[in-house]
């Protein structure tokens, strides 16, 4: 197998290769002379506009877009203003800049999209633009015709960013590219000696390290597919390598080539043994060393090497990936060159390939060859290469135990799908690499907006993808692209996962509202389902789904709509059909519209709430007019609501605020807003008894709590000889142990003890405790002949009441006794 | 940094995880420094995800409490809006934005919603015409946090206000599509059961929705076995009673909010030998309490009865460690000594912190007032007295004791009662309004709306027959060794927890009649497994059961649960969820209407 080797270049450590990958399906009259070209990395579509600076309207330039392996796909006349740059975006999409700033937006098929501007100004010049990618999209730069640079970082949420002028700058730089470091987008540029980075508010000068001043002014500059590398000519024809952050130096060659080239790309892959630079000059090629002669072509930077389209045919230049090398190279004795070795012999029935075995076997090598045979299958784009390496892992497999098939498997399948992709009429010169890092699902979507419908599908089954992310999703988008509705149902049928809604709104674009809703009906998500009736007007019907979908805030969102829509009776009516919005719709008017509150429990016939509501309106009123009418209007729905408890409670608060009225501006007691027990307490205060006494008759206050009120009261103005009176006026609802305590509690023990008499029995223990007095305590304790009591007492004696305590046990003993 | 989350059976810290990366993903979006306005409320919840160091690694410079006006200045490239999706916070948000245009015009707005973005939120940005000015506008899914190693909380306050008062069902919307999440990371439960309307209604919701993916089968493993659903309406009584665990009685006295408590300093003053404590500190001492301390995972569920015990028994055990070091002879024994001593000193710390605030409880907890409120409480819950007024309620009430308090007691009364006859209700609604002014009337309105206190309609009490079939009180509750989930309540046992444990073993069918005699509909629905998921399960493995109150649990549930994992025959694993952590007071609180006064 040496002719694998044949097309290999040395190049330092390692070997690059050229593979052809097409022989391009089109037929260029002029080649790529003259022409602006946009390829997408990723084997994605190729865009050409020949001649673009032709202005006569007789001859206007065509706008070409092929397949990567040269299909076409789409070509009209140009008709708008001068383009300076072509460009794909990450989603396939082409970008036109043109020199007045604007930027057209076309799909895959040449039909235009949206347009947006890259500045205001009507005078604005683009020298020069360029498309990046990002972490956060596509972006476009350009520099303008008064050396300022605006950046756009991603185009879909457009946000212009006008960097800060560059000092000395004329017309543009002699070379620049956009770069993105540590989340942030800039701009790297060289103008004569000075090489300067921008960012959002500074300009900086920087120099690359190692960099000898002999060498030049920079014309040149290239950044990686990762932006991790930076390479720089000069035009003394030094080449100068480097990390982009400019702090470490790779290398530094002397090209001995003057002229700028033409093309400047990165060629490295993940994990790259060596990182290497691609110049292309009118009839030169150079990676860094190697050389061939080639027609006029443009170079695509990749992931893992470089595409390089001719107008006949199309290659990819890599670095040869290590597993191959290690397979191939000449007389290398990797693992995995001698089972394919090995499988070799075996296939020609010659018994080498059992000493090949061994020899693997011996040095436990052989999981490892299958590893190396697969992984290097994996990077060959020749599908006989893969069969045989893929059979040489197989046959290396029967020899292993306990050997995952994992990869094995996989491989397998991606490779057929690749294979399948790469076909030149599908045109995605994918490597595995490229796929690895795109993912299925990116793949699939892109097979989908090339209308490769049924491929995606064989794809999806093949790979047993679940169907909401694979088959149901390029249905749905066969359906909408048809727009064929009617005899969607029967072909899509019951796939779960397919989104009607999205169907749905295709047909209505197609002004076949009818049919949208009944493909709505179809739509599992409810939810799904109201942006688009609301849309076609089918407000009833978008809020029943709403509520359905258990979305409050859908529901909301509904409601607010409804309430613009409707006028105000209808919709008060829609909503009482909906118990759920209506309550919603109350929750809002309570935080937002007050007033709407209102009208809706009336409409309701809501009496209940309607007074709950006029209470809560009396408190946010100043004047006590508007506060008692309120309340008025609160005790007419109680009564309508038939309860008779709330109407009498609220009557009775606005007979105390009249009473808390007039006392104020008669005697200025500050009482307004207390609550009546508060106001019984102030008038006591106050010495107002009668008043108090009146309250307390006219509100039926409890005998106990009033009691209770009027002992604080006067213990807490020491007024001991009316207390006395108090407890004498009849008997004591409250007991007198209360007595006791709360005269303790205002420090007078000497009160107290005027009440501890009076105490009933079960509670006279207690009482003597609260005095302090033990004997009369445990006196009563033996008494009761009650054990916790004596308990209690026992623990309140210290040691001095030795006499106490021996009789306290006794007492005790006894009681247990019995 | 939150090892305690994966103790557990289940791995919550997957959940953590997710959250995290999430609001990593966020942040990065805006790049450049920022500053964050917060939504006052989020700080707490998002404590429990992630600290300020997060943030900053992210370029977060500044903090600021959303409020109208002019927005602080800071020198940074982004101001992000972290909000609940409410109308009110667009408006200062507006507010904001506009007073901000004129003087600077760099600064990038962003706003990220919590928990979900809302149409009707931008709707009214784009009315105020400011929804153009921000850069991005993004949702944070937060609707489970990880509490703790078997605790999911939503810190949704509201929910059982807006779920039984106003009729709002948002937060039974987040618990499904919260439950979904966890389905996501933790498999598809193949069981649901549930009691209560609530409970209904998001049931059918996850099953709703697992319909509308119904493309995507998904492929874990289900960790786990069952999901109970229930209703706090179902429970109106055990939120009420005073907890008597030592986790539940810090909640009650002190309040743990977000995993926080604030103490009051006094017995936490560090004496230092030599040092006469002079300025004794006034800001509240705040500690985080969660299993992640040795110690309080320990003690947090036991009855605060045997809490004593416990600590002098780590005490001593502490002190031995300490005493090893007379033992260290060799210079390998030393060396082993000092590598274990910063997790000795570390136990001694928490020990001193518990013993102090084990004291404050006691001080509390042995007052008569205590005594006579627990003494009510439990003459309600075994039934006595429950159609009179009661006495001492009347004094509170008289004594003017905190509302909140005599709110509860009412409340437990008329639950005990299955209503209270129309005189006593009446009774205690006059005393209430008397006393604590007018305006409560709409408090008691919302506590009728909600069941808590509701005049009785039928004349047949049920209570007692719940009760007894259910074993609600067990008369020899054992404080220090429990053999039976009442121990948290010294007696009661709380009726959710009994029917979970019920569920368990011996299953609903036995209580069918008991089941009737609660609110809501009882349910039970199977989701259909993939081929292949089925467990196979080992003999003796036990079976994990999701449990989630919906309106709130208390802690003591929350021990009574962890209880019943612990017990060596159950054969069932308990991972609790909620849509917030309450207490009797916490929760009446949340039902209050307080208008504002104006005072003339």
């Amino acid at each position: 197998m040496a002719f694998i080797t044949a097309n290999w270049n040395p190049l330092g450590e390692a070997f690059y290769r050229k593979t052809e990958l097409y022989e391009m399906s089109w037929n260029l009259r002029d080649g790529l002379r003259d022409s602006l070209v946009a390829a997408a990395p990723y084997g994605g579509p190729i865009a050409l506009l020949r001649e673009p600076h032709r202005r006569s309207p007789s001859s206007r330039p065509q706008l070409e877009i092929y397949s990567a392996s040269g299909v076409a796909i789409a070509s009209f006349p140009w008709k708008s203003g001068p383009v300076v740059q072509l460009g794909w975006t990450v989603s396939d999409e082409l970008l036109c800049v043109q020199e007045d700033g604007s930027v057209l937006i076309y799909d895959l098929f040449g039909s235009f999209k949206r347009h947006f501007s890259m500045g205001q100004s009507t005078k604005l010049q683009v020298l020069e633009a360029k498309v990046f990618h990002s972490p956060y999209g596509t972006g476009v730069a350009i520099v303008t015709g008064s050396s300022r640079f605006t950046l756009a970082t991603n185009i879909d949420e457009l946000k212009l960013r006008r960097l800060p002028e560059v000092p000395g700058l004329q017309g543009k730089p002699s070379c620049w590219v956009v770069l993105t470091q540590d989340r942030q987008t800039k701009v790297l540029l060289s103008n004569g000696p000075e090489l300067f980075i921008l960012d959002n508010t500074s300009c900086t000068a920087v120099c690359p390290p190692g960099l000898s001043p002999q060498a030049g002014n920079i014309v040149h500059m290239s950044v990686s597919f990762s932006y991790k590398y930076l390479a720089l000519f000069t035009d003394t024809g030094h080449l100068w390598t480097g990390s982009s952050h400019l702090q470490e130096k790779l290398s530094e060659v002397d090209t001995k080539k003057t002229t700028t080239p033409k093309q400047m790309i990165w060629c490295r892959r993940p994990k790259s043994q060596q990182p290497s630079v691609v110049l292309m000059w009118d009839r030169l090629l150079l990676v860094a060393g190697v050389c061939s002669d080639t027609d006029p072509c443009v170079l695509v930077g990749e992931l893992d090497g470089v595409r390089i389209v001719s107008s006949t045919n199309q290659e990819l230049l890599q670095e040869v990936p290590l597993v191959c090398q290690d397979i191939f190279k000449i007389a290398s004795m990797a693992p995995g060159a001698l089972l394919l070795e090995a499988h070799r012999e075996y296939e020609k029935s010659s018994q080498k390939a059992d000493e090949y075995l061994r020899e693997i076997k011996e040095q436990s090598m052989l999981g490892e060859a299958v590893r190396q045979c697969v992984e290097a299958a994996g990077h060959e784009y020749d599908t006989n290469t893969q069969k045989s390496l893929l059979r040489a892992a197989s046959f290396g497999k029967c020899f292993l135990t306990d050997f995952s098939p994992d990869q094995f498997v996989t491989t397998c399948r991606e490779l057929r799908v690749l294979n399948a992709v790469r076909e030149s009429s599908v045109g995605l010169p994918l490597t595995h690499t490229q796929f690895k890092q795109m993912t299925l699902q990116v793949l699939i979507d892109r097979l989908v907006y090339r209308q490769f419908y049924p491929l995606a599908i064989e794809i999806c089954r093949y790979l047993k993808i679940p169907d909401y992310q694979g088959v149901s999703r390029v249905l749905k988008h066969w359906a909408s692209y048809e727009a064929i509705a009617r005899a969607v149902c029967v072909k899509v049928g019951d796939s779960p996962g397919v989104s009607y809604s999205h169907i749905a709104a295709k047909a209505y674009e197609c002004g076949r509202t009818e049919l949208a809703i009944k493909l709505l009906d179809f739509e599992a998500r409810s939810g799904e389902q109201v942006p688009l009736l609301l849309k076609m007007k089918r407000s009833q019907l978008a809020l029943s789904k709403a509520v359905e979908s258990g979305d409050t805030d859908l529901v909301y969102t509904v409601v607010s709509y409804l309430k613009n829509e409707m006028n105000r009776g209808d919709f008060f009516m829609t909503l009482r059909n909906q118990p759920v919005a209506l309550s919603l719709y109350r929750q809002f008017c309570k935080l937002q519209e007050q007033d709407t509150l209102k009208d809706l429990y009336n409409q309701d016939d809501d009496h209940q709430e309607l007074a709950n509501y006029y209470v809560t309106a009396s408190y946010r009123e100043k004047r006590l007019e508007s506060r008692l009418s309120l309340l008025q209007s609160a005790v007419d729905e109680y009564n309508k609501a038939k309860n008779e408890f709330a109407a009498k409670a609220t009557e009775d608060e606005m007979r105390l605020l009249r009473f808390q009225r007039k006392l104020d501006d008669e005697k200025g007691a500050g009482l307004l807003g207390l609550s009546l027990q508060a106001t019984i307490e102030a008038l006591l205060a106050l010495g107002l008894h009668k008043q108090a006494e009146q309250l307390y008759r006219d509100f039926k206050v409890p005998d106990k709590r009033y009691w209770w009120l009027k002992l604080k009261s006067l213990a807490e103005k020491e007024e001991w000889e009316e207390l006395e009176k108090f407890s004498k006026s009849k008997k004591s609802p409250i007991g007198y142990l209360a007595f006791v305590e709360v005269c303790i509690k205002c420090n007078n023990k000497y009160e107290a003890k005027k009440y501890v008499s009076k105490v009933a029995p079960e509670q006279k223990v207690k009482a003597h405790l609260a005095v302090s007095d033990l004997e009369g305590a445990a006196d009563a304790a033996i008494e009761r002949r009650n054990e916790s009591e004596m308990a209690a007492v026992l623990s309140r004696c210290s040691a001095s009441d030795r006499l106490l305590i021996d009789r306290l046990n006794r007492a005790r003993t006894t009681a247990t006794k019995k | 940094m939150a090892a305690h989350l994966s103790y557990g059976r289940v791995n919550l810290n997957i959940l953590r995880e997710a959250a995290r990366k999430e609001l990593r993903e966020f942040l990065d979006k805006c790049s450049g420094s920022k500053a964050i306005v917060w939504d006052e409320y989020l700080t707490g919840p998002f404590g429990l995800i992630a600290q300020y160091s997060l943030l900053k690694e992210h370029e977060v410079e500044k903090m600021f409490t959303l409020k109208s006006g002019r927005l602080p200045s800071a020198d940074v490239k982004n101001i992000i809006f972290f909000v609940r999706p409410r109308l009110e916070l667009m408006d200062i948000i507006a507010e904001n934005v506009f007073s901000e245009d004129k003087l600077h015009s760099s600064r990038e707005f962003h706003i990220l919603f919590v928990p979900r973005r809302s149409m009707l939120c931008e709707q009214r940005l784009k009315e105020q015409g400011v929804l153009g000015s921000f850069i991005n506008i993004d949702e944070y899914i937060l609707d489970l946090i990880p509490y703790d190693g078997d605790l999911l909380s939503m810190e949704y306050e509201s929910a059982f206000r807006e779920c039984y008062l106003e009729n709002d069902q948002t937060s039974l919307y987040h618990t499904a599509k919260g439950l979904m999440t966890l389905q996501a990371l933790y498999g598809t439960i193949p069981q649901i059961y549930g009691k209560g309307e609530c409970a209904r209604h998001v049931a059918n919701m996850m099953l709703r929705m697992k319909r509308e993916f119904a493309g995507s089968q998904n492929q874990i493993l289900p960790v786990f076995d069952t999901l109970l659903l229930l209703d706090r309406n179902v429970d109106l009584l055990t939120p009420l009673a005073t907890q008597l665990t030592y986790e539940g009685l810090i909640d009650e006295i002190y309040g743990i909010n977000n995993g926080y408590v604030k103490l009051p300093p006094e017995k936490f003053a560090q004496k230092k030998q030599g040092e006469a404590s002079k300025d004794l500190p006034t800001e509240p001492k705040k500690l985080q309490l969660n299993s992640a301390e040795e110690l309080y995972a320990e003690i947090r569920d036991k009855n605060f009865n045997a809490v004593g015990a416990a600590l002098s028994k780590k005490a001593k055990i502490i002190s031995a460690a300490f005493e090893e070091r007379h033992n260290a002879k060799t210079v390998g024994e030393i060396k082993q000594f000092v590598s274990q001593l910063p997790h000795m000193q570390a136990a001694r710390s928490s020990l001193a912190n518990h013993t102090s605030i084990a004291e404050l409880i006691k001080d509390i907890t042995t007052s008569e007032a205590f005594f006579d409120n627990l003494t009510v409480e439990q003459e309600f819950m075994t039934g006595v007295d429950t159609d009179k007024v009661n006495t001492y309620i009347e004094d509170c009430i008289a004594q003017k004791d905190p509302l909140i308090k005599i709110l509860r007691l009412v409340c437990m009364q008329s639950v005990c009662n299955n209503g209270l006859k129309q005189k006593v209700f009446d009774y205690y609604k006059r005393e209430i309004l008397q006393t604590y002014g007018y305006e409560h009337i709409l408090t008691l309105n919302n506590l009728e709306k909600g069941g808590l206190l509701k005049p009785q309609t039928s004349s047949r009490n049920n209570y007692p027959t719940i009760r007894k079939t259910l074993k609600l009180w067990m008369e020899d509750a054992n404080e220090q060794n429990p053999n039976d989930i009442s121990y948290v309540y010294s007696g009661y046992a709380p009726l959710s927890i009994r029917l979970t444990q019920v569920l368990a073993r011996p299953g609903w069918r036995s209580i069918e009649e008991v089941l009737k005699m609660l609110p809501g509909p009882h349910f039970e629905e199977r989701q259909q497994l993939p081929a292949g998921l089925h467990k196979k399960r080992q003999q003796g493995e036990n079976r994990t059961t999701l449990v989630f109150f919906l309106g709130g649990v208390t802690y003591a549930e929350i021990a009574a649960l962890r209880f019943l994992s612990q017990m060596e025959d159950s054969g069932m694993e308990y991972i609790i969820a909620t849509t917030k952590l309450i207490n009797g007071t916490t929760w009446i609180k949340s039902l209050m209407d307080r208008p504002e006064c104006q005072t003339p």
